[in-house]
């Protein structure tokens, strides 16, 4: 049994106390900015890397791993309780588990939505730690082909689940590619786009932009909409829920999970895509289906486990071939090129017990979310009421140091200024900026990866057709595509978006 | 022709300037060959891609009906990113007990619930705890007060 002992491996290497301490760390962490309305686990991690920098590794990445799970539990909480979602996989879960909170049913439906993760996440991550290693064998097939290939796969597939204008999104991605040249050529030292300014000279920092445009931007948009009043928070009175609830909850997480897990591996998607469909299956199986939207438990219970499964099947093309499918990878993935890591095939071979640490410390921060937050939701409770005035000057104060902290440097405060203008800019014309976020991470490797497939094919571009592999991925992309623009269907994204 | 779409009309615009600007700025890198990609290849091609998708937006714009860009919030989007600006400036030679509350004071001024009672507790409270978090706790080299001050 390799597969126990690899597991056992891990949870030899995770289950130490300074790492369960910063596994803890970083749930209470995640969870603790996840509740705080409009932030997301995009500009949480963004906001939270600086303090993971001084760990090793193997504690850097158990730390971050628990600030996501944190944060989009923070984020589902946010969702049910004063229907302010976090980010786009918690839009789903605003439509009925707000709904029950009204009822006066809050407690119920955090229990749901915890107990669903938990199963889900689970169930994820001995997927992962079976899928993993298979999956690591066929990305040392891949050729630099391929590779490209499976890049523009992603980034067709974050536009095609952007919200807005498939134009604009494409357009996103391409201005992203180019941001993300910024700086040295690696193959021939050339200075790029730099100004001849030498901070500019390796590149703009991916938090940088991460937290100029999902940080400042989204609080320039908060305030806009500024309204009267706190937020209303929804009395708890019982988180157990009855016998009925539970009988009704088990199916939709057992669905949630198998459709999380798998529509997360894709390339792109993450947990959005996973939350969204397990919600209309849902609707659709379901013998309640009359009462979605007006509060069915199965309206909680499988989006939020789809999304949870989803954002840890996620992590398999990251830890296999090294290759971000939504900006948290990204992030990830930066973080751990920060910790002298180069994420691809090679890490699981090379550094078993930091991969398999990785996936212990899944399931022991997924197992943390549950101890931590149906008892602390009073704390998480009394978060969500500070009144917005109170809280913005605060989430930048955290971004300028955070931010100042990763060079030292005074000039990437500026930059994240800058960049809070342009993303506040793209929001207004309805340019969603998750795809550009994450093409800005890929350019410099799909350049490479370009420039090696040329050099081998010899300057002959069909090679990305006359490859399987590489011919596959583009068709699945072109695929997307096609049936995002397809009038009806393209009709049916607009409405599912349409929901928030 | 009239204009239809400002939304789509200002996105390919910027579209076209990003691109425009990127070709502009490559021209002296190198272009290679496809077998032996120069600095400018992959650049100057995305470039051409955005400029063609600013093009093709642009034109939609007297096609296509849209909805108005709506107002810009002056005030909000100003304070907050002079004041992100500002911190940057006088970090270093203020010190955190001067830009911290710089920061804290002339952000919060953006929202309409701006009190200089509330602002000034937050900020005393948060230039404490970033002290205590990233000073002490992480290490970040930066002065509790500045070079302006002879430390």
């Amino acid at each position: 049994m390799e597969l126990l002992a690899n597991l056992i491996l891990g949870f030899q290497t995770a289950i130490t106390l300074t790492n369960l301490m910063y596994c803890f760390i970083g749930v209470f962490l995640g969870t603790l900015i996840g509740v705080l309305p409009g932030l997301g686990p995009t500009a949480t991690i963004a906001m939270l890397l600086p303090v993971t920098f001084t760990l090793p590794p193997v504690s850097a990445l158990i730390m971050l791993a628990g600030i996501y799970y944190g944060s989009q539990y923070g984020g589902s909480t946010t969702s049910i309780l004063v229907n302010v979602p976090g980010e786009a996989a918690s839009v789903v879960t605003t439509l009925d588990g707000y709904q029950m909170a009204r009822q006066g049913r809050a407690g119920v439906a955090l229990t749901a939505a915890a107990i669903g993760s938990f199963f889900a996440g689970t169930v994820a991550t001995l997927l992962l730690a079976f899928f993993a290693p298979p999956l690591a064998d066929v990305a040392l097939k891949f050729g630099p082909a391929d590779y490209f290939s499976l890049m523009v796969l992603g980034l067709l597939a974050s536009v095609v689940l952007a919200q807005g204008s498939l134009l604009h999104a494409i357009g996103m991605v391409v201005l992203g590619l180019l941001l993300g040249l910024v700086g040295a050529d690696v193959n021939s030292g050339v200075q790029r786009f730099s100004f001849g300014m030498p901070q500019l000279a390796d590149g703009i920092g991916f938090v940088v932009v991460a937290m100029g445009m999902f940080g400042l931007a989204e609080i320039v948009r908060n305030l806009e909409r500024e309204e009267g009043g706190t937020a209303e928070v929804t009395k708890i009175t019982s988180l157990m829920p009855t016998k009925e609830d539970w009988k009704r909850m088990v199916a939709p997480i057992l669905r949630g999970t198998a459709i999380g897990s798998v529509l997360g591996i894709l390339p792109g998607s993450g947990s959005i895509l996973g939350a969204f469909a397990a919600y209309s299956i849902e609707k659709k199986v379901s013998k309640h289906s009359a009462e979605f939207g007006k509060g069915a438990i199965e309206g909680v219970a499988a989006p939020e486990s789809a999304n949870n499964a989803g954002a840890q099947t996620s992590f398999i093309p990251m830890l296999t071939l090294g290759i971000p499918s939504n900006p948290v990878m990204a992030l990830m993935v930066g973080a751990m090129i920060i910790q002298g890591i180069q994420p691809g095939p090679s890490v699981m071979t090379e550094q078993p017990a930091l991969f398999w640490g990785i996936i212990a410390s899944m399931w022991i921060g997924n197992l943390f979310l549950v101890i931590l937050n149906l008892p602390l939701i009073g704390m998480w409770v009394r978060i969500i009421m500070i009144p917005y005035h109170i809280l913005f000057p605060a989430i930048l104060v955290f971004c300028s140091i955070g931010v100042f902290s990763l060079k030292n440097t005074q000039f990437d405060i500026y930059l994240m200024a800058l960049f809070g203008l342009l993303g506040y800019l793209f929001v207004k014309l309805d340019c969603e900026p998750a795809p550009m976020l994450l093409a800005f991470i890929l350019g410099p490797m799909m350049e490479e990866y370009l420039r090696r497939a040329l050099l081998l094919s010899r300057g002959d571009p069909t090679v990305f057709f006359t490859r399987p592999i590489s011919a596959t991925l583009l068709g699945l992309g072109l695929l997307a595509v096609i049936a995002a623009s397809i009038p009806a269907l393209y009709k049916k994204r607009e409405e599912a978006f349409r929901e928030e | 022709m009239t204009l239809r779409n400002p939304k789509d009309f200002w996105t390919g615009i910027i579209y076209i300037a990003f691109g425009s600007g990127a070709i502009i700025m490559a021209r002296d890198y190198g272009m290679g060959t496809a077998r032996k990609m120069g600095a400018a290849y992959f650049p100057v091609v995305l470039s051409v891609i955005l400029i063609v998708i600013g093009l093709i937006s642009l034109l939609r714009s007297f096609l296509r009906p849209g909805t108005p860009v709506g107002r810009f919030p002056f005030r909000g989007l100003m304070l907050v990113t002079a004041a992100t600006a500002l911190f940057g400036l006088i970090v270093r030679g203020a010190g955190m007990v001067i830009a911290l509350p710089v920061l804290v004071i002339v952000s919060a001024y953006a929202s309409r619930k701006f009190s200089w009672r509330t602002s000034i507790y937050l900020s005393v409270l948060l230039t404490v705890l970033c002290i205590l978090i990233f000073l002490k706790g992480l290490g970040i080299p930066l002065p509790i007060l500045g070079s302006w001050f002879g430390s």
